[in-house]
């Protein structure tokens, strides 16, 4: 009881603080219908007992119905999708549910409800499904258990529709409204059964985002839009050269400017504290900090790559080994060979990182916008000292996530400024912190080779790769076998028939810290495979379009992805010289992606993509608008690696700093982009955030070929020289 | 003290004339609408209206807005939505919706001064940075406000 008496109470405090400074905006001044509130954390338990059904579905009297989302809005529309499976079983009308955000606390302490609510690996619609299903079934069942227990009658003999239950031999309804409270009080003695997706009415429908409204009139809160009284603001230096320490601030070079408030040494860094942001970020760059920059201060990029690539000569860890892979290339009429690389990439949310936290020395509540909420309550707790189950995380909307908002560094870094000075705090990292301090995609080098039989088809491929560990990085393990599910997808489950396949694994850490980057081990190992599939194809003297479908015809899903590509994005038609055509195609995180790029190649070498077509199998499609728009964002995303992105260390450090050094494509970068469905259904749900990064570089570099003759090995293209 | 006037109300501000109009917008006056993005006008998440005009407003000192008239997303379509914030709905476009506020109001300004834009236009004027890749959605979407300003 206690623990709901505090959450109820934190409620109304958090309401008041956080709208007591705020200028408030009536959503009736828009006219818009808001979906989902402007503060989307809602609540810790926040409505009342009285209309929750389950821990999911809240109705209440009046009939509106309030869904709770169990993972982290970062613009794949979950709230949207995972809010269409509750409704679809609920049998409520959607266009009048509104969503909130599950409570991580919650969690925690009422024995799990909303399952894991980390949101990453592309999981969120194939990792809780079932879950919501069964949620809104049982929600339903329960509605109309009600119902038939106030008339007397069956409950097989009521219908649940539209947001009503009726029984039809007397005519008799009541809507939802009327029947939450003691539909709440029901205890079922089975679970109801959940549909199949050819029941399916609502998932499979394209619906609009319900968190569209509030995004366009600038209502919604992100976290670095919160506001709590008495709050201080934190800029942070973290340490130039990763893994080195401060060993001196001279505080006494600022403490007399306007506002300066602090400054305070935090993990990785210090931090300078003031009454506004502006002030605390011009007070940090006017503090002489002394680093101890450690021993990697020496280190470059001309260094890592020569490392990276000697360490393809081993030694290294085998992860797959099968068939007679000596013999096939003994006996080879031809051996293709290429070595492809690529560097370190930032993530680069649009929202830099930051987080609010207000310490005390019996609870910790923290905004912040993050993908992993129980992970950063527990992180909380454990850098604050105090119990995990007075931590409390205010989930905001996340502008943008790709992976680094899965680790909160941001979030380790307010809680000890907040407990240093006992007030509230908010904590923004600039973009340059951003672009120095992420946790990177891994640079990488990958040898791949193929023995060919004398009709031109492969009889074996063995690759190799060394690349970053993200399991060491992270220190969540020593990966004693060598060998790392990330650093290898892609390489072994190569989808092409072939006798016999290895592939070995280096696994090689510098001191720059690695993460999980939108699609993960496949946005370097699609680009070398399906680049590589290429060069083989063209050594055989293949269309590469009927090269690979010649060696995936015991794959009828990709055959069924690849021809309706194919047919789709006018593979073999005439382009214009200096133009061309590339097809790569991909599985990741369940899903099979083909798309084709067209790009055209000045005389100066400048490469423009003008159009991606994109063909799709998930198994099955919740919302096609949301899927369509994740294709477009995940090409987009790729696209910009694949031209521009690349981050170098000289000194040991990172030389990009902003948006001017690490470039990002722009409007006139953009191509047109189109999306098909090759739907393979049955049991299959494929996830839909990453799967279609990895195919656009591949694609991109084999148009390039196609329109110059050149092969570009090493991304990003802007250091290729394809001038004439 | 400062004078600014921000969506017709006029805010007294003891700030130093330097202090970017982002952040006096933010943390000063509260409107949390207009981003942070990169500080130095890069991105355009910061973008507001100075005299009907998009600027970037992390590198616009207070001291050179005043006596201008300022608005933000907030005061966009003070009379309800605009016509880019209707056809941003219409167009589907935006995905985590962080840079999506200096989209709208790059867009708004842009159709102020052409009406009709074409394509070409809105690549050489929509130079926004977005990270989710709602690119091909904001070319529509200018065309659908081109067409929605029309009615």
């Amino acid at each position: 009881m206690n623990a709901m008496l505090t959450r109820r109470f934190f409620v109304a405090s958090a309401l008041s603080a956080a709208g007591g400074l705020a200028i408030m905006i009536s959503s009736t001044r828009s006219g818009a219908v808001e979906f989902v509130d402007p503060r989307p954390w809602g609540g810790d338990a926040l409505r009342p007992p009285a209309g929750e059904i389950d821990a999911f579905v809240v109705i209440d009297p009046d009939n509106s119905i309030l869904l709770r989302i169990a993972k982290s809005e970062m613009g794949q529309g979950v709230m949207t999708s995972l809010a269409m499976i509750l409704a679809e079983e609920l049998e409520c009308d959607f266009a009048k549910v509104r969503v909130e955000y599950a409570s991580a606390h919650r969690n925690l302490i009422d024995g799990g409800p909303y399952g894991r609510m980390g949101t990453g690996g592309s999981s969120s619609v194939r990792g809780s499904r079932v879950f919501l299903q069964q949620a809104g079934a049982s929600a339903r069942a329960r509605l109309v258990a009600a119902a038939a227990a106030r008339w007397g009658v069956e409950p097989s003999a009521c219908v649940a529709r539209d947001g009503a239950v009726r029984y039809e031999a007397t005519a008799r309804s009541a809507t939802y409204g009327e029947l939450a409270a003691d539909a709440a009080k029901v205890v079922l003695s089975a679970e109801p059964a959940i549909k199949s997706p050819d029941q399916y009415k609502l998932i499979g429908t394209r619906q609009a985002r319900l968190d569209t409204p509030v995004k366009v009139t600038g209502e919604a809160r992100f976290g670095i839009d919160t506001r709590l009284p008495d709050m201080v603001y934190a800029a942070v230096a973290n340490c130039p050269v990763f893994g080195g320490k401060l060993v001196n601030a001279d505080e006494a070079a600022i403490k007399s400017r306007r506002g300066f408030i602090a400054v305070v040494p935090v993990e990785n860094g210090v931090a300078v504290v003031a009454d506004r942001f502006w002030r605390a970020k011009e007070a940090l760059a006017a503090l002489p900090i002394v680093w101890d920059e450690g021993a990697s201060a020496q280190t470059d990029s001309a260094q890592f790559r020569a490392e990276y690539r000697a360490a393809l000569d081993g030694p290294l860890a085998n992860a797959v080994d099968h068939g007679d892979v000596p013999g096939a290339f003994a006996r080879s009429a031809e051996v293709v060979e290429a070595l492809y690389e690529v560097p370190y990439l930032a993530h680069a949310p649009m929202e830099p990182l930051n987080a609010t936290a207000y310490w005390r020395p019996d609870r910790i509540d923290v905004w912040i916008g993050t993908q992993f909420p129980e992970s950063a309550l527990q992180k909380a707790a454990e850098v604050g000292g105090v119990a995990a189950n007075a931590v409390f995380v205010h989930n905001g909307f996340l502008g943008g996530g790709f992976g680094r908002r899965a680790v909160n560094d941001e979030l380790v870094q307010a809680v000890q400024v907040s407990k240093a000075l006992r007030k509230p705090v908010k904590l923004i990292w600039t973009r340059e912190e951003d672009i120095q301090h992420d946790r990177y995609r891994p640079q990488a080098a990958l040898r791949l080779r193929a023995a060919l039989g004398a009709d031109g088809a492969p009889t074996a491929f063995d690759f190799r790769t060394a690349v970053g560990s993200i399991t060491r990085s992270l220190g969540w393990g020593a990966v004693p076998s060598g060998v790392e599910r990330s650093a290898v997808e892609g390489l072994e489950n190569v989808p092409y028939r072939v006798g016999a396949l290895k592939v070995d694994c280096a696994l090689k850490n510098t001191h720059v810290p690695v993460m999980f980057w939108r699609s993960v081990g496949s946005s370097q190992n699609a680009f070398a495979v399906e680049s590589f599939i290429d060069e083989v194809a063209h050594a055989a003297g293949k269309d590469p379009y009927a090269f690979r479908r010649a060696l995936l015809d015991h794959r009828p899903d990709f055959l069924a992805v690849l021809d309706t590509l194919a047919d789709k994005g006018d593979w073999g038609k005439p382009t214009p010289k200096g133009s061309g055509r590339g097809l790569a195609i991909h599985e990741s995180f369940g899903t099979i992606v083909g798309e084709i790029a067209e790009v055209t190649v000045s005389d100066k070498g400048e490469v423009k993509v003008t159009r991606v077509t994109a063909c799709v199998d998930c198994g099955h499609v919740v919302n096609p608008l949301t899927v369509e728009m994740q294709i477009e964002s995940a090409v987009l995303y790729g696209l910009t690696a694949a031209l521009f992105g690349e981050i170098t260390i000289a000194k040991g450090r990172i030389e990009q700093s902003n948006f001017n050094d690490y470039l990002i494509a722009r409007m006139a970068d953009a191509p047109v982009i189109e999306t098909h469905f090759a739907l393979s259904g049955g049991g299959k749900w494929g996830g839909v955030g990453e799967p279609g990064t990895p195919p656009i570089a591949p694609a991109i570099a084999n148009a390039i070929f196609a329109a110059t003759g050149k092969r570009v090995r090493a991304l990003p293209l802007k250091n290729a020289m394809l001038g004439a | 003290m400062l004078t600014l006037s921000v969506n017709g109300y006029t805010h007294a501000l003891d700030i130093e004339p330097e202090t970017p109009m982002l952040w006096v917008l933010r943390d000063e006056i509260g409107l949390t609408g207009t981003k942070f993005g990169c500080g130095i006008a890069q991105c355009g998440a910061c973008t507001i209206h100075v005299d009907g005009v998009a600027v970037r407003s992390c590198q616009l000192p207070a001291s050179e807005a005043v006596g201008k008239s300022i608005v933000t997303i907030e005061g966009l379509g003070a009379r309800g939505l605009h016509a880019v914030q209707k056809a941003w709905i219409e167009a589907d476009v935006l995905q985590c919706g962080y840079c999506q506020s200096g989209q709208i109001m790059a867009a708004a300004s842009l159709l102020a001064k052409n009406p009709a834009p074409t394509d070409a236009d809105i690549d050489a004027e929509m130079t926004n940075i977005c990270r989710c890749g709602t690119h091909p959605r904001i070319r529509a979407a200018v065309h659908r406000a081109a067409a929605l300003a029309k009615l």
